[in-house]
């Protein structure tokens, strides 16, 4: 297996954009990102494309090379990875696995997803296909539902607060308040959070992600041809990607992410460093008991200390470890099939100095986890200064 | 599938589509003493983390349950 490099990045802003479809917003993210490393699309070898639920969402099926030929690429694979919010980690995982392993030098992953033309029963419906529609959705579950079931058993197995939850909230409205390119630009105080409209008890509004337009992309190339693209490559030290059972009633305990443990104790063996090394990190906040229970899965604190450790400030901006600091999917924004890469695009512009008001002391070794569904998929990549 | 403990539960506010006529409603995941987990619905009174459940009914593939201190006689189905 040969090292890998990020040589660029690109992205569209996150938000409701009732003029743009799923094709130009993939296309202008596609775009940013040939422009970044002075690509041509002809020389693009591999395309993969992170897409969630575009059949549903907006009808469009085949869109791997829909998309990929409106950017100019064609005459390659063109690839659409469907793992529910995981799906752009999961084709950055499998384009990183291409460029490994010597099958292709240039490949560009694209992760999209036009949410706000539905309206929100719909939308709520098409995200809950991602869960087990035999049993837990039928049942009248729905995201928010699974990760309410979640948090209260976390609140009872450790003592973690509504306060704990909402400390995220009020953490990442914050930070997404610097982000440029989020959809959520306001700040909020932990009284409104926890006075918000009740979706699943304990989960107020303020505990989800938001219902989100957008794109991010990245390009990858053997490290050895980096420089031949840009002064600052990003080596992809480690990444992984594991699975579990879909249906959360199929988990022994719905604490933890098993494969987020995996995926995590994966990418830190292969990158050779320990949580402890990790400066900052993007973390997968569908809901704010996800960024507490990431925190432990990926070892940064015991299980059960998230909450705690997240109220106390650990995590904020000017925190010893920083997390989203480009706001998280709470106010970035999260259009799910988007979210992976976009998770990448903030971590590399993060250690290439270029996160603005959001710029970061230490910003050389980085984490993205990106997550499917309620815990079936998990990717984790640890990026660091080439 | 006859009884249970709640392992975990919500009351769901934002329903969708096709539950919004019930909401607000309970969801829970009951550890079945038969051996096995299952995902249904609670009726009557709400059923906390620990609480012993009882089997009610399925109805259209979804699976009812009350706690045991509510009797299924005095629930409105």
């Amino acid at each position: 297996m040969r090292p890998v490099a990020v040589i660029g990045v690109g992205r569209t802003p996150f938000g409701v954009f009732p003029d743009r479809d799923l094709r130009s917003l993939a296309v202008e993210a596609g775009r940013n990102c040939l422009e970044n490393a002075h690509l041509a699309p002809s020389q693009v070898e591999a395309f993969y494309l992170g897409n969630f639920a575009g059949p549903a969402f907006v009808g469009q099926n085949h869109l791997a090379p829909y998309v990929g030929a409106a950017l100019g690429v064609t005459g390659v694979p063109a690839t659409r990875i469907e793992a529910a919010c995981a799906s752009s980690g999961s084709a950055f995982f499998h384009a990183f696995s291409a460029v490994a392993a010597g099958l292709y030098d240039l490949v560009l992953v694209v992760g999209v997803e036009k949410m706000t033309s539905q309206p929100s029963p719909r939308v709520a419906e098409i995200l809950a296909s991602a869960g087990d529609l035999s049993g837990e959705i039928k049942a009248g579950a729905t995201f928010p539902a699974l990760f309410a079931m979640i948090a209260r058993r976390h609140m009872h197995q450790y003592g973690t607060r509504r306060e704990h939850l909402a400390a995220v909230a009020v953490k990442n409205h914050a930070n997404g308040a610097k982000n440029p390119y989020a959809q959520m630009r306001k700040l909020i105080t932990l009284e409104q959070a926890l006075a918000g409209k009740p979706i699943a008890e304990p989960l107020t509004l303020y505990d989800c992600s938001l219902v989100s337009d957008g794109a991010a992309a990245a390009l990858l190339a053997p490290l050895e041809r980096a420089s031949e693209f840009t002064d600052q490559p990003v080596r992809v030290a480690g990444v992984a990607q594991t699975s579990d059972h879909v249906a959360l009633d199929e988990k022994d305990d719905i604490t933890t992410f098993v494969a987020v443990k995996q995926a995590g104790q994966k990418a830190y063996r292969m990158a050779g460093v320990g949580p402890a090394e990790i400066e900052f990190a993007e973390l997968h906040d569908c809901f704010t008991i996800a960024e507490i229970i990431a925190l432990e899965d990926l070892g940064f604190v015991k299980p059960g200390e998230g909450g705690p450790y997240s109220a106390e400030g650990f995590t904020a901006l000017t925190g010893p470890k920083p997390v989203n600091a480009s706001g998280g999917l709470k106010a970035k924004g999260h259009p799910v099939g988007a979210t992976g890469v976009a998770q990448i695009c903030d971590v590399v512009m993060q250690i290439r100095g270029q996160a603005g008001q959001l710029q970061l002391p230490r910003h050389s070794l980085g984490l993205a986890q990106n997550l499917g569904g309620s815990g079936a998929t998990a990717v984790v990549t640890i990026l660091r200064a080439a | 599938m006859n009884q249970g403990v709640v392992y975990t539960e919500t009351v769901v506010h934002s329903a969708p589509e096709a539950f919004l006529k019930d909401a607000p409603y309970q969801i829970a995941i009951i550890i079945l003493d038969t051996g096995g987990r299952v995902t249904a619905r609670i009726l009557g009174d709400r059923a906390a983390i620990g609480d012993r459940v009882t089997f009610l009914e399925s109805r259209d593939g979804i699976p009812y349950f009350s706690t045991i201190h509510n009797p299924p006689s005095t629930i409105q189905l």
